[in-house]
């Protein structure tokens, strides 16, 4: 299989927005089919990714020690953690929920917060190796990205349905708070993300113009 | 500057590839990092209209309505989605309730009526004249496709649900059908790139040189 032309070595940028290709155009000019800006890469994308992630690492912890949910009835209070939750789904027999919960909110947020890192990690030092799987691995960071919300949607749910005095009381903890912040943080910092920078000078390129072809059959 | 047509830059690694049309069902993958490119659209835009309307009928019921209602020791409380946003209010949670309320309200209701104003027209007409702040509007709903969030919070309706039924009676209200149909109606709504609003007011469909 041979390797595709770049548009950054033919010159060519295309429109975020709208997908107008154009040859010739300034970095920063309009598009002048919709006006948006034109950027051959995220602008200051490496920079951003690293700032950001920097501030999920440190809302991490908090999120995961401070407690997410606060639940009193007449005999007692208790305050549960993320993982405690998790662990008493897992003791009452509810595996598959226990299952569902550790998954994402404690794996997934885990696993985006490695995965965005070793991503950047590797652009930056502009890393020749595994390009495809790198690739791959942003594209699953991508996708999973929103369903570490499950939990603060959890929370929320509960602390508007069980509020009868006295009785039963459902209230929101600080954890879920930072949790909900870890999860915007690196939702941001996977957008931010160029993953163009995985593929930048990785040779060789045929020389052939792709665009002065017959085109080949989509897969 | 000029406009290359029949061009498609791969976003996820910068390759070039000239346009082709896609059979029906199929998609354009990039060869080099497995990307997708583009997928056969046909006329899905002209299915679009009612899916809307439906996914805006199924949001007025999913919002007005109690999601599930519990009974403990004779007593019963009930929640609307606004209802849970308010209780985090009350709690001094302001961030998290703003937070909830975009995702699952404010975003999907806006992509919603975004998506009602530009099918409106008929399609065949945008190339024509496009309607009044075009542009923004699909801009906005690239930018709003992240943050929509309603099949995450159907996910946590449930667990919720599982996570109540040791101690409380839980009935379920009318609400959770209408966001299970809600769900249901903005996949099939948000399969569609908001890109391909460009490709319905510009391109012609690409031709086999």
């Amino acid at each position: 299989m041979s390797e595709p032309r770049t548009a950054q070595s033919l010159g060519l940028i295309a429109c975020h927005p709208c997908g107008a290709v154009w040859q010739g155009a300034t970095e920063g000019a309009a598009c002048g089919r919709c006006g948006s800006p034109l950027h051959r890469r995220k602008p200051d994308s490496l920079n951003r990714t690293w700032a950001l992630l920097a501030a999920a690492y440190l809302m991490y912890l908090p999120a995961n020690l401070l407690p997410v949910m606060v639940t009193s009835n007449l005999l007692n209070t208790k305050q549960d953690t993320i993982l405690s939750g998790v662990i008493y789904f897992w003791v009452t027999g509810a595996w598959g929920l226990a299952t569902v919960v550790f998954v994402a909110s404690f794996l997934v947020p885990l696993f985006k917060l490695g995965a965005l890192t070793t991503l950047a990690w590797m652009a930056q030092r502009h890393s020749a190796n595994n390009r495809a799987d790198r690739a791959r691995l942003y594209r699953i960071v991508e996708v999973i990205g929103r369903w570490s919300m499950l939990d603060v949607f959890v929370v929320a749910l509960l602390a508007g349905l069980v509020r009868i005095q006295g009785l039963a009381e459902v209230t929101a903890g600080l954890g879920i708070a930072a949790f909900a912040t870890v999860v915007v943080l690196t939702m941001l910092a996977s957008l931010s993300f160029d993953p163009r920078l995985t593929w930048d000078d990785a040779q060789p390129l045929s020389t052939e113009n792709p665009l002065h072809h017959p085109p080949h059959e989509p897969t | 500057m000029q406009l290359v047509p029949h061009a498609i830059l791969c976003e996820g690694c910068d390759a070039v590839y000239p346009r082709t049309r896609l059979q029906p069902g199929e998609t354009a993958r990039c060869s080099r990092c497995g990307t997708e490119l583009e997928r056969y659209q046909g006329d899905a835009h002209q299915r679009m209209l009612p899916l809307v309307l439906a996914g805006l009928l199924m949001f007025a019921v999913a919002n007005l309505f109690p999601i599930v209602s519990i009974m403990i020791g004779g007593q019963s409380s009930d929640t609307t989605l606004v209802g849970a946003v308010a209780a985090l209010t009350d709690e001094g949670m302001g961030g998290v309730a703003t937070l909830v309320l975009a995702t699952t309200l404010l975003f999907p209701l806006l992509q919603l009526l975004v998506l009602l104003y530009l099918l409106l027209p008929q399609p065949r007409q945008l190339r024509k004249n496009r309607p009044l702040g075009f542009a923004m509007l699909v801009r906005m709903l690239q930018m709003l496709q992240p943050w929509g969030m309603v099949e995450v919070f159907l996910l946590g309706v449930l667990v919720a649900i599982v996570k109540l039924t040791s101690s409380a009676e839980v009935i379920a209200g009318p609400a959770l059908g209408a966001f299970v149909a809600l769900t249901v109606l903005l996949t099939a709504i948000l399969s569609f790139p908001p890109r391909n609003f460009w490709h319905l007011a510009f391109d012609a469909p690409p031709s086999r040189p």
